[in-house]
């Protein structure tokens, strides 16, 4: 269950966004990819799953446990989307369809993967909205995305990503739309989801800080280019690349902020 | 609470289901049984006023108005349903091509609906009828196409942006392909397009079956229908005007019912809106 991803560009009309982006994800690895936002960072995550937008055209390779996934025809992307890789959005506000009971969201995976309908389903959805801490959950299935809080909506993206037991999850800035006393919750949330199911997780975010929480090694993107690569607490302590020193900086003074 | 109980919550839509429920019951009833028959002439009780035995009294042939009346509502439901059924497939298929596929077809598919869109739907239905002859058939695929085309226009661009939102990508990453896409995520979000649409294709259908009927390309003349009647009953408005509201009404009462129905459907199968519904209450 390893992602290679080597030498990975991506041009959007002409104009490289993505340049020789290269790491590796091994079997319950924890990677953090952490750059300002323009840095390419979500476009990285997109070109993995095969969901980059029209006019984005990506070279290089992609492999997943051995098998270049790059370039794959849609439809069998899809087989491997939710199934064998999971991704959890930035926007819980909107990342929901916001005209479908949650249940049915949460479930949805399962349903396209597995086969998993009706009162199976049902059941499914509730246990995992309890496995990410869902309050109540036989009756928060039956609601409505907007009948639930920003924080609630995230775990219900978590539950979603979850449901066909992927052995890898991409998580692109899963807290950056959350209050602080929510963004902590999620963060151990993710991380005890990864640790139990034995899955590997790629968290994308502009926070160091974040990272920390989440990740054991990271990539620091500038312009679409790896800057720096290694261990997060190595990072932490001994920047070299003015990039990171810079989110060090940054991540510091929002540390500050939160201990007012 | 389902979208039916929001409707019946809606007074003009519950009043407007009800007219349009109580037309597909004469209608239906009609099949069956009428007060008196309908085709049935008789000079002596020619232009009799409304009252017994001929509830709206009688056409210059001495047939029952009230009869004629609940007859014509089949031709009318019959085009409703109809063309609203071929406009709803004819917008839904070209929507989806306008709005999903690649460049060259999306453009293709908008330059030809904007071309169907230019030409007048009665007008072809005429020249039709004009060289095959007038037929409910002719006035149910004029509308339909002429209004599918209509419905798809609306659409396109409601389904690009639903297309565009984020669920749309996190359906996509949790492994759903186009179709799935499509029919479960873009076309329930679009869904109250797609009805305020189907209902005003419904009410010009009915319009539309009336009028090409009075211009005598509609339904043939053996066939009962309001627009018929309206013709035929207009030429003596000056004589009997009465019995010329009746269809009038008729005609009226269903065109308004189904654009009052159209506007409280959108309302109450759309949970956002409900939602704003129930905070200003709370």
């Amino acid at each position: 269950m390893t992602l290679v991803v080597r030498e990975l560009a991506i041009e959007i009309d002409g104009s490289r966004v993505v340049d020789g982006v290269s790491f590796e994800v091994p079997s319950g690895a924890r990677l953090g990819i952490i750059g300002e936002s323009g840095s390419g960072k979500s476009l990285t995550a997109l070109a993995v799953m095969g969901l980059l937008p029209h006019g984005a055209h990506a070279t290089g390779s992609v492999t997943w446990n051995g098998r270049e996934i790059l370039g794959l025809p849609d439809r069998e992307l899809a087989a491997i989307r939710g199934s064998e890789i999971g991704m959890v959005f930035q926007e819980p506000q909107t990342a929901l369809n916001p005209i479908r009971r949650v249940g049915g969201q949460i479930a949805e995976a399962a349903r396209i993967h597995r086969g998993v309908r009706g009162p199976e389903a049902r059941a499914l959805a509730e246990r995992l909205a309890a496995a990410v801490g869902l309050p109540d959950p036989a009756g928060i299935v039956r609601r409505y995305p907007h009948q639930l809080s920003g924080g609630q909506r995230q775990r219900v993206g978590i539950a979603a990503a979850l449901a066909a037991e992927p052995s890898l999850i991409i998580a692109d800035e899963p807290t950056t739309a959350l209050d602080v006393t929510v963004q902590k919750g999620i963060l151990e949330l993710l991380a005890s989801i990864v640790a139990d199911r034995g899955a590997s997780l790629v968290f994308i975010t502009h926070d160091l800080a974040v990272l920390a929480q989440v990740a054991t090694h990271a990539v620091v993107l500038e312009r679409g280019r790896v800057v720096e690569e290694g261990a997060v607490a190595d990072l932490l302590s001994a920047p070299t690349h003015p990039v990171t020193q810079g989110l060090l900086r940054d991540s510091k003074a929002t540390l500050w902020r939160r201990h007012d | 609470m389902s979208w039916f109980h929001r409707l019946w919550r809606i007074p003009t839509g519950r009043a407007a289901l009800v007219v349009v429920a109580v037309i597909g019951i004469v209608a239906a009833v009609s099949l069956v049984w009428t007060p008196l028959d309908p085709a049935r002439a008789d000079a002596y009780t020619a232009w009799a006023p409304p009252g017994w035995p001929h509830l709206l009294g009688t056409d210059g042939t001495g047939r029952d108005i009230a009869s004629l009346l609940m007859a014509g509502a089949r031709s009318t439901v019959v085009v409703a349903l109809g063309a609203s059924i071929v406009a709803i497939v004819v917008g839904v298929a070209l929507a989806a091509l306008g709005a999903l596929t690649s460049r060259p077809v999306r453009e293709a598919v908008a330059v030809a609906v904007d071309v169907l869109i230019a030409f007048p739907v009665l007008l072809i239905a005429m020249m039709i009828a004009a060289v095959w002859g007038g037929s409910l058939w002719v006035v149910i695929w004029s509308v339909g196409i002429g209004y599918g085309v209509n419905i798809a226009r609306v659409a396109r661009g409601e389904l690009r942006r639903i297309g565009r939102a984020d669920f749309v990508l996190a359906a996509r990453a949790s492994g759903l392909t186009g179709g799935q896409i499509l029919t479960r995520h873009l076309l329930p979000n679009t869904a109250p397009v797609f009805i305020v649409q189907l209902s005003w294709s419904m009410a010009a259908a009915v319009l539309a079956e009336a009028g090409l009927s009075f211009l005598g390309v509609g339904a043939p003349v053996t066939l009962p229908s309001w627009g018929l009647l309206l013709s035929e009953l207009q030429g003596y408005v000056a004589i009997h005007p009465l019995s010329v509201v009746w269809p009038g009404l008729a005609i009226t009462l269903t065109v308004l019912a189904l654009n009052l129905l159209g506007d409280a459907l959108r309302e109450a199968t759309d949970p956002r809106l409900t939602r704003t519904r129930s905070e200003a209450r709370s």
